[in-house]
């Protein structure tokens, strides 16, 4: 029998490490807001809350207002899970439901892999393989079934605010396909019995006894994805257009915070301008928990069983 | 456990070793800023180590902004960039803080054209396709400028930095110079707000979208047009005559700007029969007064090196060698540092 004396204080050592750790997370997140506020006082005493609806991004006039780049960052985001989630959910799906096992595990490599590329590849592959094909192809088949629409009208140049869309959907694919994979796994398998019992077909059991338990869930990978889009940089940038605008159609280039940032960041040479580009940051950490708290606000009032809570 | 320790000692011994070996000390000297003039300085610190070993030189291309940045707040031992500092900027350093210019380049204006014709172009026409005014390759005003040559009714794409750089610098500082109107509109500056076109990250991701973009304009340092085998078009100059951007023309134009004592100029459109006109220089950033008697010593010694031998590896580079009046003015400025 080990002294019961001694085997108390790993037992603390350990308790006190965790909340170390855990406490640091909170600090970190509390610096960074800190240090981006101290960082753009300047500009908050300028600019006030006129900045986040300014459309105005003008460095040799020293006016700086983010509408623009929020307006980016949001729609290229949102755009990308459109076009990652069904694709990641039906991908975990087919894996975990239908897939013969020995197609499991090359795939699921195949997308680990995926999630494994350099941003900058990405960017490279958008620059002269995706945006040439986009632009001579997708584009011009999309304008011309879909061009009543306002989303798809307008001059086609291939950056845009679509390709950069369709850029981070592909970055974001492999997490929020691995996550719902094991979110699916994770559903008990008395449920699909219960359901095969009732008679049900594959699909009904896949809708009724996988799909909607597991809606939470997924809807966390869904989240955690969009965390990743809302900060993508270096390749938004080189696929965007990196042009300030709000454009109601998708073939315009835009622009987003983390790539402004990126981009001028290290020729800034005036106080305000680099107060501006901070603030940017600052908007950037507030969009980010801002999304965050509306998906756990939408995640409370989501009816359903599923157990898994992701975020 | 005795194995263990001696793993140890054997351990310290090499390291202690290893501390030895390198104790002879190379002085190092450290300098960060602009990313333009990067590889001709990369360059000359190589060759400079076999002039003197003793000393050695660590450079960061980080950026304009952040050179000067650095060498404000003296973290680095010189500094570097792309545009002159502002006089706020200026009355920033703690004591006296010098501008020399090292070397030119041109900006080479770049376009994708169905046959890759020879293109002329003058400043007025340019500025307007920048401003959007001109929108079709077409345009009278293009036209007459190119006689002879076919031009297409196709949209003009503008292709511009999205990153601050001192090409847009140099690049809208010339705009600005032969077009009121965009002075007024636009201005000059790293990063400016333009009325059109797309922005892409860097010389390689602007020639990257002009090479695949068809009717696209764009402006690139000239090494990336002639890497990217772009083709770029010859520039009217103040004297009125069509150049191509080059080493020669940009030497040129150094040679007839007007360049005042403290090197803080600007030399877009030089009078210059020869002189190509979208052209700038880079600077170093150097305390008239050196703090470490020993570090300054040496950077004025590599300095004059620079100056005497260094600028003759520029052209081979696409960078401009300095004239030889501005070298001798520059030299003179180097040897009253003191230190």
């Amino acid at each position: 029998m080990l002294p019961a004396r001694s085997s108390r204080v790993p037992d603390i050592a350990f308790k006190w490490v965790a909340a170390f750790a855990a406490g640091m997370i909170v600090v970190l997140i509390v610096l960074v807001g800190w240090e981006l506020y101290w960082g753009s006082r300047l500009s908050l005493r300028q600019f006030g809350f006129g900045f986040l609806w300014s459309s105005e991004w003008d460095p040799v006039q020293d006016k700086y207002g983010a509408l623009p780049f929020i307006f980016g960052t949001l729609v290229s985001s949102l755009l990308a899970l459109l076009l990652a989630v069904p694709l990641g959910v039906a991908t975990a799906l087919f894996l975990t439901e239908l897939a013969p096992a020995r197609l499991r595990q090359p795939i699921v490599m195949a997308i680990e892999m995926l999630a494994a590329v350099p941003s900058v590849i990405f960017g490279l592959w958008g620059i002269f393989v995706l945006i040439p094909w986009l632009r001579d192809h997708l584009f011009v088949w999309l304008k011309h079934y879909l061009g009543f629409l306002p989303l798809f009208q307008g001059p086609i140049y291939g950056v845009s605010m679509l390709a950069a869309g369709i850029i981070i959907a592909i970055m974001i694919l492999p997490i929020v396909t691995s996550i719902s994979r094991e979110i699916l796994r994770s559903v008990p398998n008395l449920q699909r019995e219960a359901a095969y019992a009732l008679g049900a077909t594959r699909w009904e059991v896949l809708r009724i006894a996988v799909l909607s338990y597991a809606r939470r869930g997924l809807f966390g990978a869904a989240v955690l994805g969009l965390g990743r889009a809302l900060g993508e940089t270096m390749a938004v940038t080189m696929v965007i257009g990196n042009r300030p605008q709000i454009a109601a159609s998708l073939f315009a280039p835009g622009y987003t915070l983390a790539s402004v940032i990126a981009n001028e960041f290290a020729e800034a040479t005036t106080d305000l301008y680099l107060n501006s580009l901070f603030e940017l940051g600052l908007v950037l950490l507030a969009v980010t928990i801002l999304v965050n708290i509306a998906a756990q606000v939408m995640l409370k009032s989501m009816t359903g069983t599923g157990p898994i809570r992701v975020t | 456990m005795p194995h263990k320790k001696s793993k140890w000692i054997v351990l310290i011994g090499a390291l202690a070793a290893l501390a030895a070996a390198s104790a002879p000390a190379q002085m190092l000297i450290n300098g960060a800023g602009a990313t333009f003039p990067q590889q001709i300085y990369t360059k000359w610190f190589d060759e400079y180590q076999k002039v003197d070993p003793s000393v050695r030189f660590n450079y960061q291309g980080i950026g304009s902004g952040g050179g000067q940045k650095q060498i404000l707040a003296e973290t680095v031992d010189f500094g570097a960039s792309d545009g002159p500092m502002s006089d706020d900027n200026l009355a920033k350093a703690p004591r006296a803080l010098w501008h020399i210019p090292t070397v030119a380049g041109a900006v080479a204006v770049s376009y994708n054209l169905e046959g890759n014709p020879q293109l002329n172009l003058d400043g007025p026409a340019l500025a307007q396709i920048f401003l959007g005014t001109i929108t079709k390759w077409n345009d009278p005003a293009i036209a007459a400028l190119n006689d002879g040559v076919k031009l297409p009714a196709e949209d003009i794409v503008v292709v511009h930095r999205s990153d601050g750089s001192g090409t847009s610098f140099i690049f809208t500082d010339y705009l600005s110079s032969v077009s009121p109107a965009w002075k007024q509109k636009v201005g000059k500056g790293v990063s400016v707000s333009w009325p059109v076109g797309l922005g892409g990250k860097g010389n390689a991701g602007v020639a990257g979208q002009v090479k695949q973009t068809p009717g696209a304009i764009g402006y690139v340092e000239l090494a990336y047009a002639h890497q990217n085998m772009l083709p770029f078009a010859n520039m009217k100059n103040a004297a009125g005559k069509f150049i191509t951007p080059s080493v020669d023309s940009v030497t040129a134009a150094l040679a007839s700007a007007n360049i005042p004592d403290d090197f803080r100029f600007s030399m877009v459109n030089a009078p210059g029969e020869g002189a190509y006109p979208i052209a700038g220089t880079t600077w170093l950033l150097v305390y008239a007064e050196q703090k470490d008697h020993a570090k300054g010593e040496k950077l004025v010694q590599f300095l004059k090196w620079a100056y005497s031998d260094g600028e003759k590896f520029a052209a081979g580079l696409d960078y401009a060698p300095l004239p030889e009046a501005l070298q001798k003015r520059a030299l003179e400025k180097v040897a009253s540092i003191k230190y």
